[in-house]
């Protein structure tokens, strides 16, 4: 067995908060987890789950609501590209398999659960390889308006796709996802926040892993007043593989949220999780929580989880915190890192040394920051589309001092 | 030809309670083909000479000109001096994570020419400089100074040298931390780039041994924030016998 930890950059997280910081009570295995939305109380900020969250900003996603859907006017519109051999279908509450993968662990997922009556319900045949990826556009139709959501998405033993879920426009959206990857089966999901800034957005994204299999999940957060997302995974049986990465980009004003939680629950799995964002602006604020539960039959398993943050100027905030609790020392490797730095002008002056212009050599040290998730993540559209969005991020602050 | 003339340069840095003033009037001037050996005790202000004239923000000019070719080298961003064909090769090289080595070179040798080299050109030019410096291909694919060893990155240094072309280059300390073989390699770089572009040197160094390698023209000896004296090779013969005790009894 090894304990990895990257001594160079780990940070105790007690430490690194300081005072307010409490160790959890429980174990995150025995976090609550049920369908009636009356089983969490509205958040207050207090809580050790909601306590980085800007709570107040909220409520209206609290509220036990439908969606505020009108007369041919959507809260938010759905559009799904799928090729043939994926049927596309509705699921009531409790109608399987939804339901068997996720149990709402929030207030959010709660409310998402409830008010959604018919959950999109997507299922990849077995032995299935897609050319082409699986489309969910999600427009929303005005900031304020209330969109619940729930999408199932069912791929069968040995089958192979890519599913994007694309997020654009405003609203206040709650939305879920199950994922269940069959035996063998070879799963990536992405998904893409680029809401306008007044888009509110919680997210619960559950997978169960199957044997064998293999699970990718790409959070991709640009856009959006607040998004909060949890990406959890737990496994079906021995040999599945979960890689959960994500890359976020906050610019004055943002509240960009990603929890993890990785319950190794059966032997000889592995997973990889790694999270990097970039910060700019005033009161830009960003939030890692990374939770591993290696419980006692998970043996042989192999872990670790990295977040990375890069503060660009003055004012911003990045929280990093990663959570490893072991209860088998029968493992091949278990590590975690984190660590937050500022802009280098050490770099910036030995760039600049060399002819290159102040400009240039941020988007270089920038990019160059991004470099390995970007490899990591391995979707073409999904890297130009990041790309893309980050030299726009990029343009807004060139000529801006560098955080000193 | 192009001429480097530092007059009277007086330079401070902030410490945390007070600027300190480390050059105290440097006066030296360098012409395109010559070799001017730097040499000093440790704390004698050497790097600092060498970071003011390219421009590090940690440092404060308080006094005095840096001109190149008679144009204001002081009133210029650090970019614009290395574009104006000034070129500092570093004691300690910064690491880029995810930038490559490769993507480094193209950029700066675009920035400093102001159009993309043609790219047949480029390839073979930089594959016969990493040739000349005995660097394997592989890397050009390593991201800048990441986990290079100290000669790894003094080769990196000089190879940048001889595709940037620049007029006047000054190596702080690039013998230091390097092996007799990797000396010789590094030293036989800069030694090309005099013979092939007429480039003028600041040599600054703590050590005579590199001046076996490379020629100097001049020698001059740095005590206390100036030039205490100047002279040919023959100082820094006397100096590798007698070393730099003479001076520190002077100039206190």
């Amino acid at each position: 067995m090894s304990l990895l930890v990257d001594d160079k950059t780990h940070q105790d997280p007690q430490a690194q908060i300081g005072g307010d910081h409490r160790i959890p009570d429980q174990s995150r295995a025995a976090r609550t987890r049920s369908f009636d939305v009356d089983a969490f109380g509205v958040p207050t900020g207090r809580e050790e789950e909601w306590r980085f969250t800007p709570v107040d900003r909220l409520a209206g996603l609290f509220s036990d609501t439908a969606t505020d859907d009108r007369a041919g006017d959507a809260a938010a519109e759905f559009a799904v590209r799928a090729s043939e051999e994926v049927s596309v279908a509705t699921l009531a509450p409790g109608q399987a398999p939804r339901g068997t993968v996720l149990v709402p662990e929030d207030r959010g997922a709660a409310v998402a659960s409830a008010n959604t009556p018919e959950a999109l319900h997507l299922a990849i045949a077995a032995d299935a390889e897609l050319a082409q990826p699986v489309r969910v556009d999600v427009a929303g139709r005005g900031a304020g308006r209330r969109s619940n959501a729930h999408v199932v998405l069912e791929a069968g033993a040995h089958s192979k796709a890519l599913v994007i879920l694309d997020h654009t426009g405003a609203a206040d959206h709650t939305g879920n996802l199950e994922v269940l990857v069959g035996d063998g089966a070879d799963v990536t999901v992405v998904s893409l926040q680029r809401w306008d800034d007044e888009a509110l957005h919680l997210a619960q994204h559950e997978a169960l892993v199957g044997r064998d299999a293999k699970y990718k999940h790409i959070a991709v957060s640009i856009g959006g007043g607040i998004v909060r997302m949890n990406s959890n995974v737990r496994y079906a049986g021995p040999g599945g593989d979960a890689t959960l990465l994500g890359v976020y980009f906050a610019d004055a004003g943002q509240h960009l949220e990603h929890r993890s939680f990785v319950d190794h629950n059966a032997p000889r799995c592995t997973s990889l999780v790694t999270y990097k964002g970039a910060l700019q602006g005033d009161t830009a604020r960003t939030v890692w929580v990374g939770d591993v539960l290696i419980r006692a039959e998970a043996e042989g398993i192999d872990t670790y989880e990295l977040n990375r943050n890069l503060v660009l100027t003055d004012g911003a905030r990045a929280d990093s915190v990663p959570n490893l609790e072991i209860e088998t020392g029968d493992i091949a490797g278990a590590g975690h890192a984190s660590s937050t730095g500022r802009f280098d002008d050490e770099q910036l002056f030995y760039l600049m040394s060399r002819g290159i212009t102040e400009d240039e050599a941020r988007r270089l040290v920038v990019r160059g920051f991004f470099a390995d998730i970007v490899a990591k993540i391995g979707v073409p559209e999904v890297v130009e589309t990041l790309m893309t969005a980050i030299e726009e991020e990029l343009s807004l602050t060139m000529g801006r001092t560098p955080a000193a | 030809m192009t001429t480097l003339e530092i007059k009277n340069l007086q330079v401070s840095v902030e410490t945390e309670d007070s600027a300190k003033e480390i050059l105290k009037g440097v006066d030296l001037t360098i012409n395109s083909g010559e070799t001017h050996a730097i040499m000093g005790p440790n704390g004698s202000g050497k790097s600092t000479l060498a970071y003011a004239i390219a421009g590090h923000p940690k440092y404060t000019v308080t006094g005095g000109q840096v001109l190149l070719d008679g144009e204001d080298v002081l009133a210029m961003g650090v970019d614009e001096r290395a574009q104006a064909g000034l070129f500092l090769a570093m004691q300690y090289p910064v690491e880029v994570p995810g930038v490559t080595v490769s993507n480094f070179l193209r950029t700066a040798k675009t920035s400093i020419d102001g159009e993309a080299p043609k790219l047949r050109h480029w390839v073979k030019d930089v594959k016969v400089a990493m040739e000349s410096l005995r660097m394997d291909p592989a890397f050009a694919e390593r991201n800048v100074n990441e986990g290079f060893s100290g000669g790894e990155k003094k080769r990196h240094e000089i190879l940048q040298m001889e595709l940037i072309e620049p007029k006047i280059a000054i190596l702080d300390e690039t013998d230091s931390g390097l092996d007799v073989d990797a000396l010789k390699v590094v030293s036989e770089g800069v030694n090309r780039v005099k013979d092939k572009t007429g480039l003028g040197v600041m040599l600054i160094t703590h050590y005579t041994r590199i001046l076996r390698y490379i020629q100097p023209d001049y020698v001059h000896v740095f005590v206390n924030g100036r030039v205490a004296e100047s002279g040919g090779r023959d100082l820094a013969d006397r100096l590798e016998e007698e070393g730099y005790d003479r001076f520190l009894t002077a100039g206190v």
